[in-house]
């Protein structure tokens, strides 16, 4: 399956990856309406200290705890894709709590969010590796 | 004849049949429990009187879910007697059905202690189960005093569904602290001032010694006058159908890493079982949805003739009131680290390089990073110990282990 691989040594640390994961999921046309004077509140985060910094997302990992440990059956694996049922989800942050790389955040309406790889909003494909302007972050199968 | 029977219909059953279904997509597959619902939540029952989810939504699993895995199911039927010789269960009505391999996912009860005068209460219920939940909600009026008996986990959820639909709530726990199997003290003073904070009133280190129809009299001789009771001060595993045919039980049925209890062919998982802490080795019973399921969905795998071993369980937590979320983990062993800044509070415990356990209340962002330190028993030694202490971060991992995370 095609996942998000990231390459802490191409990380410039810009944080544009941020912002295009916070418009793709807006649900808004223009990236000014989406960004402009509010705090993003993205799917992808950067970890940045001492002159290293990467992106954390989603690993949509192979045998994923938080979709076994969801307590309402919310987050299911389609096609590999970790997927979020924002209406089902009830902000329990049990995925939070087995979450090895803590890729999972809680949204503003109270149930959590995390990177589906664009398959559900505008972008179709993942919109941070499309804004990553030094190719840190790429789609890619392995093996 | 069924290979496969199922005693439940909760977390650990459903992980058995999608483990079962991993590995054999034919095998007949039977399962049968007590409550005739459509598989649900069991914690979300507390979110429906809140009013957070519908019976809809709080379906655990999708509408097709017997029909897609070919699942026969017999539901509001309640198992008697398992023959471990002539391998059947036998039903309430006298009805024998026979398994290959059994599984038995049979949770918990609410325990409900002697105590006086408990009989003559009207509106007294439980909180464990959808109809708890429906016929609790059907006594509640806008000027409802309510009584809570209970202020662990079950009980604090129940406080939060009524609270808003009631007049008064009035917790009452011997403990002389709330939550007391996943907080420390300073952990467990934030919760109760908060829930105080929306009217809870709290009486601890007390209990009640008798009822007198609507008044609760309690040890300290002070008075509580109630309209309606919920008693929540601990559960019982639904041990009996192992235990009266011999099968190896404590406080609950004892499996192995393959969800096997001591008796050929039945294995079980989720809350009626005991199962090994991976950090400390101790056997105990983590009555919690996640190991339901896993232990569930590893007995299935082997039921089926796969291989599956389930060992990385901690006991874990991730609970919430109003929302003010704290999320623990493993034990409270070790020294400690500490910080409280207003509302936030974090307490990490380690010995011997290894983190042992947490809690994180308020600010829980990216818990799970503690809880896989717990559950991989990493070498603090190998990672920027000072670092991760702040906060969770990966940035605290060599780079070799970040590129393993990120890159690979
Ligand atoms: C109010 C409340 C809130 C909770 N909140 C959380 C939470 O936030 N997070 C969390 O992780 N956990 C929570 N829990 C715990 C969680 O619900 C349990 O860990 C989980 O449901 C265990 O699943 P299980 O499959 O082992 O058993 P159960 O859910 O107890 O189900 C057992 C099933 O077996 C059936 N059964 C029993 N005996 C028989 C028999 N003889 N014949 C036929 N059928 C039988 C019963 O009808 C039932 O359907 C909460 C529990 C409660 C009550
Ligand atoms: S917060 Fe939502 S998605 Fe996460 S475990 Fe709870 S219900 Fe499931």
């Amino acid at each position: 399956m095609k996942r998000i691989y990231v390459n802490e040594k191409w990380c410039l640390g810009c944080h544009l990856c941020e912002y295009y994961c916070a418009f793709a999921n807006s649900g808004k046309d223009s990236m000014v309406k989406a960004l402009k004077n509010v705090t993003i509140n993205p799917r992808i985060r950067i970890e940045e200290r001492g002159g290293i910094s990467f992106a954390v997302s989603c690993r949509h990992c192979e045998e994923p705890l938080c979709t076994k440990s969801c307590i309402t059956g919310a987050l299911t694996v389609n096609d590999g894709v970790i997927q979020i049922d924002k209406d089902k989800c009830v902000g329990c942050y049990t995925c939070i709590l087995t979450c090895p790389y803590g890729a999972i955040v809680p949204s503003e309406t109270g149930a959590i969010q995390k990177c589906e790889l664009c398959m559900n909003n505008s972008a179709g494909k993942p919109a941070c590796v499309a804004g990553c302007p030094n190719k840190a972050i790429v789609f890619e199968e392995k093996e | 004849m069924s290979k496969y029977v199922i005693i439940g219909n909760s977390a650990a059953a459903i992980g058995c049949v999608e483990g079962i279904r991993q590995v054999d997509q034919k095998g007949e597959i039977t399962l049968i429990a007590s409550e005739p619902h459509h598989t649900y939540s069991r914690p979300l029952i507390s979110y429906l009187l809140y009013g957070k989810t519908d019976e809809q939504k709080m379906k655990y699993r999708p509408n097709d879910f017997y029909k897609k895995n070919k699942v026969i199911k017999r539901l509001g039927e309640t198992v008697t007697e398992i023959d471990k010789k002539e391998k059947t269960v036998t039903l309430k009505n006298g009805e024998k059905i026979p398994y290959e391999k059994l599984l038995v996912a049979t949770g918990s009860n609410p325990f409900v202690p002697h105590m006086e005068g408990l009989e003559s209460v009207k509106n007294r219920f439980s909180f464990m189960t959808l109809d708890d939940a429906k016929a609790l909600d059907k006594a509640l009026k806008k000027d409802t005093r309510a009584l809570v008996v209970g202020a662990g986990l079950i009980g604090l959820k129940c406080v939060e569904g009524i609270l808003d639909k009631v007049a008064t709530v009035n917790v009452v726990d011997l403990a002389d602290r709330i939550l007391p199997s996943i907080l420390d003290e300073t952990g467990s003073g934030l919760v109760k001032k908060f829930l105080e904070s929306k009217g809870v009133e709290f009486h601890l280190r007390d209990s009640v010694e008798r009822f007198e129809k609507n008044k609760a009299v309690l040890k300290s001789k002070k008075t509580i006058e109630f309209d309606v009771v919920v008693i929540a001060v601990g559960v019982r595993p639904n041990i009996s159908l192992v235990s009266d045919i011999g099968g190896k039980c404590r406080r609950a049925i004892i499996t192995n890493n393959k969800c096997e209890t001591s008796i050929k062919d039945i294995y079980a998982a989720g809350d009626c079982t005991e199962s090994a802490d991976c950090a400390t080795g101790d056997m105990k019973v983590m009555a919690l949805l996640p190991n339901a399921y896993m232990q569930g969905e590893t007995a299935g795998i082997n039921m089926a003739g796969g291989t599956k071993l389930y060992e990385n369980a901690i006991p874990m937590n991730a609970i919430g009131f109003f929302g003010y979320h704290m999320i623990t983990a493993g034990d409270y062993i070790g020294q400690t680290y500490e910080t409280l800044e207003g509302e936030n509070y974090k307490k990490l415990f380690y010995k011997d390089n290894r983190l042992m356990g947490y809690i994180m209340i308020g600010d829980v962002m990216r818990a799970g990073i503690y809880t896989s330190l717990i559950k991989n028993k990493t070498d603090l030694a190998t990672i920027d110990f000072e670092l991760i202490k702040e906060k969770p971060q990966l940035m605290a991992f060599s780079k070799k282990k970040r590129s393993e995370f990120l890159a690979k």
